[in-house]
């Protein structure tokens, strides 16, 4: 039987510490939409969607009623279009059309965002991915709920530069066609190394092809739990504040898993995997930041942050692990600046520079996200900070990502507001040497030995 | 069986227990266990219930959120299973 002060515990981590499945993703596989002619594609593409995902919303609003759990977001994960479109796509125009069925699909079904608008090139790319590439400026700015993301290396591969260069370019590209609303359309663009298959987090997901036809993942949450329970445990030693945390992420991931397998039971669409991370948003008490203070640091960016957030990632996965049936996704801590209070205190008092954020990425997922930086930053210099990201994974076997927002209009010491989950962020000073002699090299950065290691 | 929890937190006043137990006979809901304090003066109450199939849970929840604003506490009703899943391995 369940005790009153169990029931008491759980409630209070939903009302007062911000509590809550983060996302239920349905991933769709589009493979069996493939045709040579675009106007068939597009009803191919739309009509898979809106008929796997017609229950998605309902149905996770019913299981958010019923436990009493809020569920926030319900989204759609699909194949790579570049494999979807090769055959069809012959301009970026047909490649933006594509982008507007996913649009429409995604508006038609309720969800908010539909990540796949994808290609992978973590070795080379065929001029159809080139295209892709090249459209994504275009679909970003002419869409609202797709997410774009690029695979430009592996540890496996290496780190293909051409595509690193030309993304330099298109992240510019999507700043400026965005540049009326914040250069939003970047917050919408992951560049990845070592990309999951399986990520239900956006705006990086999509459906790989080694997945089933249809899948649910499910994204947990939860920073203000895990800063609440070591506020329990302050001045004590390593060894109680791992296991605080383990037991915090054991809990969480469990009303997680509860949730997975309830909306797979009631969709009748398989289960996949749980993504083990916890996710900031800009709401107060909903912070990464705020635990790393918790654990000792003043701010974010101190010395021992990166020791504290290495700790920290380990324990949630040590916990979360134990939790649940698969694990997959991400699964770690997100550092993004703009959605998180803490961060974006950090850098308006001079305590994190990209620089120590980057430190920071190698022992925690993602990577350098939701950084605003000024919208005159040059192409190749966006392209210098994604190989350096890049290369942090390749190296580590990690996945890792850059989400970089070059404010079109905006300097160091100027604000831009996202709005919602996106929150908002200073912009950050970029280093102004130049690595223009390294990007123009061409071609690609050969695969790393896997012995040796130092 | 089909255990559901029901929560009542807010300021006490009197009947409080009588009109939710009285709605919850009514809608054929079999009440298992009741537990209720006054903590700091307010009123809180944990209920144990079995929910019949039949009974269409938003349904009861939105009315219960209802009846909870006329009696100026709030009511939460939650499957038992979110509970067993966190805290039991």
């Amino acid at each position: 039987m369940i005790s009153r002060a169990e029931i008491i515990e759980t409630n209070r981590m939903i009302e007062r510490e911000n509590l809550d499945v983060r996302t239920i993703t349905l991933g769709i596989s589009l493979l069996s939409c493939i045709d040579s002619d675009l106007n068939k594609l597009k009803e191919n593409i739309y009509n898979k969607i809106t008929q796997l995902g017609k229950d998605l919303v309902k149905v996770g609003d019913e299981i958010g009623n019923e436990y009493g759990v809020p569920i926030v977001n319900k989204r759609i994960s699909i194949t790579p279009i570049s494999l979807i479109g090769a055959s069809a796509c012959k301009t970026i125009e047909d490649y933006v059309e594509i982008a507007k069925v996913l649009d429409r699909a995604a508006k038609q079904i309720g969800v908010n965002f539909i990540g796949g608008y994808s290609v992978l090139v973590s070795k080379d790319m065929t001029a159809s991915d080139r295209l892709l590439i090249e459209s994504i400026p275009m679909a970003l700015s002419q869409t609202e709920r797709i997410c774009s993301s690029v695979n430009v290396g592996s540890t496996k591969t290496g780190i293909n530069m051409d595509a690193v260069k030309l993304l330099g370019d298109v992240v510019h590209n999507t700043a400026y066609l965005t540049k009326d609303n914040g250069s939003i359309g970047c917050a919408k663009l992951v560049v990845f190394c070592n990309a999951p298959d399986d990520n239900p987090f956006m705006a990086g997901a999509f459906h790989g092809v080694t997945e089933a036809d249809a899948v649910l993942h499910v994204g947990v949450s939860g920073p203000g739990v895990v800063k609440n329970a070591l506020e329990e445990v302050r001045g004590e030693s390593f060894e109680v504040l791992c296991e605080t945390i383990k037991k915090t992420a054991f809990k969480i991931t469990r009303v997680g898993q509860l949730v997975l397998n309830e909306a797979s039971k009631r969709l009748g669409i398989e289960a996949g995997i749980i993504d083990l991370s916890l996710a900031p948003t800009p709401e107060i008490g909903d912070s990464v930041a705020e635990i790393l203070q918790e654990i000792g640091v003043e701010y974010p960016g101190a010395p021992g942050t990166t020791a504290a957030l290495a700790l920290l990632n380990d324990q949630v996965k040590k916990g979360g692990v134990m939790a649940s049936s698969y694990v997959g996704g991400l699964s770690g801590a997100f550092i993004p600046v703009s959605e998180d209070q803490g961060m974006i205190d950090a850098v308006n008092v001079g305590a994190l520079t990209l620089e120590k954020l980057e430190a920071m990425t190698c022992v925690c997922s993602v990577g350098l996200d939701m950084i605003a930086i000024p919208g005159d930053t040059k192409p190749s210099t966006i392209s210098g900070i994604l190989a350096d990201e890049m290369a942090i994974g390749m190296i580590n076997q990690k996945t890792v990502a850059a989400r970089l927002i070059p404010v079109i209009g905006k300097d160091v010491g100027d604000v831009v507001e996202f709005g919602g989950l996106l929150g908002y962020a200073p912009v950050m000073p970029v280093n102004r040497y130049s690595c223009d002699a390294f990007v123009n090299r061409g071609g690609k950065i050969p695969a790393p030995i896997h012995s040796f290691k130092n | 069986m089909n255990k559901t929890i029901i929560t009542v937190v807010g300021k006490d006043s009197i009947g409080i227990i009588a009109k939710i137990c009285t709605y919850l006979s009514d809608a054929r809901v079999n009440m298992l266990d009741i537990s209720q304090t006054i903590v700091d003066g307010f009123f809180n109450m944990i209920m144990v219930v079995d929910m019949p199939s039949e009974v269409d849970f938003g349904k009861l929840n939105d009315e219960l959120q209802l009846l909870g604003e006329e009696l100026g506490v709030i009511i939460k009703m939650q499957r038992e299973d979110i509970f067993n899943k966190m805290h039991r391995i």
